[in-house]
């Protein structure tokens, strides 16, 4: 029922905006842009190759270097070289891109053809300008985590430190191939290197057990989304007899599904085609960590904190936001696909936030509000915002790197030490001023802290959408309850960990150092750059919003104008347009009472700037009144009492068993672990035993029975030569006696 | 050339008549007493020369029915095949009595028994 609602959104929005735009410069087609996107593919500059296999450079020396036994910071000097050189290009990709996509062709990989088919597959790239989008921030990310890791590794120089920045080129690599592939074939190797990449960085201190069963969690996890995802490329393929986007986009087959899509009618489009987004989307979930495939990503926090800010926080996680925005075209001609993205993203963001709410674990903390805005960006996705979507994921790379890599300096200088309990005035300690303004700005951004955060117009954007697109209101709601907890969650570790009276106490993980000795050693010079560089980073990404602000919404708007992502069809144009003039009451008319597109009688933009901006606040807010530090009591807020005591200890008291159980967060791993890992463990069991008794046994008897037969004949070989003798006489002469027999029957002897 | 016809008659000229079953059975009933004889040798001997010779007689018994059973039909393929035969036994024999040497020098005896404990 509700999802019937929400298709209607699509359907009866589009229509009008069809009737309105035939006469527009849209050509009147659902579906010319899309084939105006990808008439002229061109053929790309061969340099735009070293993008890809620079960092692949960069895994060989690194193996070799731990070959060679090198015990220097040579590895990472090396890498963060390599990348450094491989973002340089790809800012010249994205300075030389003249407005064709193009591909780049590196060798033939499949190319074969049968009859009048054909299936080509090749190692080639595919550059348009969600492409250059994306590989703009996995680059530029890469080089600065890999600076950070250079200083935040270094107590693992020699062969653990050649492991890591092998495996982080290795890394950079694989997305590279799934972000710039030309083929669907391209894409699910990236997809499986990355998965690969990210179970050995999580398993990286293979010898702690918690570790290794992350790792192993992360990758099975992930196998099920991935079995999604190669069932919907055969699909693609069955279907539409191609898997090379140039081709794929310019199908005639789908863009006569867009266009009945675009005008409500799915009855054409058969169940087959359909699917392929279904499938796709169940691997996007997988990869992206959605609801209810995102159990791996908060365990893979086990793993080196630049490996949480690169892979699991800034871009391995949102390579399932690229598959949905580069296979929009697929989404919109399935009636279901986009409607269940935009629901289950909005209740992995609501889940994660309430989880997170409760946790101590300051990596945890983020690991969980990572998910929730990865949620934020499907649910953007869902309701066909796929600027929302990339705009979010852009600014939260920025700030969640950042997040996680200055909780990671606290991590590293208090001896592992992640419990926010016993951490407090980290911000004022000597040496540590920069980890804790970075920080604050980090925690704005991830808050939406009104105009002076780029996170609060990226997740703006995403809100006010959920109200101009009819039949999200509820979905728009959500999100922004899920945003004040968010700002509340987020200034909760801000207060307890950075401010307050100084207090530490230091965790397990001394590295050799003694115990009694313990004093806090400051980041150095590598870790505050990183830091500086990207606080600067998340704060500049405010103009982005402005760039372009007329046209498409941003900057981040006319990268994925200019792609398959592009939802520039005539609805969308229409939608815009509307918000000059009175035309979106016309569109959305018939949908309900509500007239969508408002906020409390407000445009959605204006009123969500409103509504958001005053959540994040009232959400810092909160979290000030019971994690606030004890000197700001006289100000009302400031609840906490000493170090680890606070006003939300009372509260939590009288809440019953609720905080408990988001701490162990709801219980959903012990959830799977009844109804799929128990279950699937004794159908194991059992099927151990079969084998062990049934098969083994007949494999035995099979060798048994002719040892049986060979101890009982085994007495007439007696070693009396005379007795053989006899025994072939006897032999001979009931032969004779038989034919004899024989032959008198038959006739006689002629 | 000669027709198989001219062939059949210069065998006639050589042999004036076939041999008939009662010119035919002395032959096979001596034949049948040397198989006997080696047979029985054979078994109830366990000198290891003794039971070669045994067996070189059954040998020579086969031969000699094959022979005369060739002079009885007037066809040479049984004398032929005695040829191979007696080749044949001749390899043997040289084999046969380098191992019953070679058997003789382990166990300083020719008694079959002595080699009981090859058994199964």
């Amino acid at each position: 029922m509700m999802t019937a609602s929400i298709l209607s959104s699509f359907t009866s929005f589009v229509s009008p905006a069809m009737v309105s735009d035939a006469s527009g410069d849209h050509g009147g087609n659902a579906s010319a842009h899309l084939a105006n996107m990808v008439e002229h593919v061109g053929i790309g500059p061969k340099w735009v190759l070293l993008i890809v296999f620079l960092p692949l450079l960069g895994f060989v020396l690194n193996a070799i270097y731990a070959a060679t036994s090198n015990k220097t910071k040579l590895p990472a000097w090396t890498t963060i070289a390599l990348l450094a050189a491989s973002f340089i290009a790809t800012l010249a990709m994205f300075l030389s891109y003249e407005g064709t996509p193009y591909t780049v062709h590196a060798f033939d990989w499949f190319n074969l053809h049968y009859g009048d088919k054909s299936f080509v597959a090749n190692f080639s790239f595919y550059v348009d300008k969600l492409t250059i989008l994306w590989m703009l921030f996995v680059t530029g990310l890469a080089t600065l985590i890999a600076l950070y890791a250079s200083e935040y590794m270094s107590h693992d120089i020699g062969a653990g430190y050649c492991r890591f920045f092998a495996a982080f080129g290795l890394f950079v690599f694989s997305m590279s191939c799934l972000v710039m592939g030309d083929n669907m074939l391209m894409l699910y190797l990236g997809w499986e290197g990355v998965g690969l990449c990210s179970y050995l960085l999580i398993g990286y201190f293979y010898k702690k057990p918690s570790a290794v069963a992350a790792a192993k969690k992360a990758f099975i996890v992930n196998r099920i989304g991935d079995l999604g995802l190669a069932l919907g490329i055969y699909l693609t393929f069955v279907h539409f007899g191609t898997i090379q986007y140039a081709e794929l986009f310019a199908n005639e087959t789908l863009h006569n599904y867009i266009n009945a899509a675009a005008v409500g009618d799915f009855s054409g489009i058969p169940g087959e085609a359909q699917w392929i987004a279904l499938l796709l989307m169940i691997g996007a979930f997988g990869k992206s960590a959605q609801f209810p495939l995102y159990v791996w990503l908060p365990d893979a926090m086990e793993g080196p904190t630049p490996v949480s800010a690169l892979i699991h926080a800034a871009t391995m996680v949102t390579a399932g936001v690229y598959l949905i925005a580069r296979f929009y075209p697929v989404f919109l001609i399935s009636e279901n696909a986009l409607p269940i993205v935009a629901w289950i993203g909005t209740i992995t963001a609501f889940l994660a936030a309430t989880i997170g709410m409760a946790q101590f674990d300051i990596k945890r903390i983020m690991a969980y509000s990572t998910v929730s805005q990865l949620g934020y960006m499907f649910a953007a996705l869902g309701m066909l915002s796929t600027t929302g979507a990339a705009f979010h994921v852009l600014t939260h790379a920025f700030f969640k790197a950042l997040l996680f890599l200055a909780c990671g300096a606290v991590m590293h200088g208090f001896a592992g030490q992640l419990d926010l309990r016993k951490l407090s005035g980290v911000a004022w300690m000597k040496g540590w001023g920069i980890v804790g303004v970075t920080m604050l700005i980090g925690c704005m951004n991830l808050a939406g802290l009104p105009y002076i955060t780029s996170g609060f117009y990226s997740k703006d954007m995403i809100l006010a959408e959920a109200f101009i697109t009819p039949g999200y209101r509820l979905i728009g709601w959500i999100l922004v309850i899920t945003a004040i907890m968010t700002a509340y969650y987020t200034f909760r570790v801000f207060f307890r960990v950075f401010l307050g009276e100084q207090h530490a106490e230091p965790g397990e993980d001394f590295h050799g150092d003694d115990k009694s000795d313990f004093h806090p050693h400051a980041p150095g010079w590598a870790v505050n750059t990183v830091l500086i560089t990207l606080a600067t980073c998340s704060m500049l990404a405010i103009s982005l919003a402005y760039i372009d602000k007329a046209e498409h919404h941003g900057w981040v708007g006319s990268m994925v104008a200019e792609s398959t992502a592009s939802f520039h069809s005539p609805y969308a144009g229409a939608v815009y347009a509307a918000h000059g003039g009175g035309e979106l009451h016309a569109v959305a008319g018939p949908v309900g009472h509500a007239a969508p597109g408002t906020v409390l009688g407000m445009d959605a933009h204006k009123g969500m700037i409103l509504v958001s901006g005053l959540g994040a606040i009232f959400g810092v807010f909160v979290a000030a009144y019971f994690h606030g530090p004890k000197g700001w009591q006289g100000l009302f807020v400031g609840g906490r009492t000493e170090a680890g005591k606070c006003r939300m200890d009372a509260v939590a008291k009288r809440m019953g068993p609720i905080p408990r159980m988001a701490e162990n967060k709801w219980y959903v791993d012990e959830f799977y672990a009844m109804v799929l890992v128990t279950p699937l463990r004794v159908i194991a069991h059992v099927f151990h035993w079969i084998d062990k008794l049934l098969l083994d046994g007949l494999v035995n008897l099979v060798g048994f029975l002719p040892r049986v037969f060979a101890w009982i004949i085994r007495p007439s070989q007696s070693g009396v030569l005379q007795g053989y003798a006899v025994s072939m006489v006897g032999g001979l002469a009931i032969l004779l006696f038989v034919v004899l027999v024989v032959v008198m029957r038959a006739g006689g002897v002629a | 050339m000669m027709h198989a016809f001219e062939t059949l008659q210069l065998a006639q000229l050589a042999f004036p008549a076939e041999m008939n079953n009662s010119v035919l059975a002395p032959y096979l009933f001596v034949s049948a007493a040397m198989f006997c004889i080696g047979l029985i040798g054979f078994m109830t001997r366990k000198n290891m020369i003794i039971m070669f010779l045994c067996t070189e007689l059954m040998f020579q018994a086969a031969g000699l029915s094959l022979i005369a059973f060739g002079r009885h039909h007037l066809g040479s393929d049984g004398q032929t095949f005695v040829i191979f035969v007696l080749t044949v036994a001749a390899a043997e024999a040289a084999m046969a009595l380098a191992l019953v040497v070679l058997l003789f020098r382990h166990r300083e005896s020719l008694s079959a028994s002595a080699w009981k404990e090859l058994n199964g």
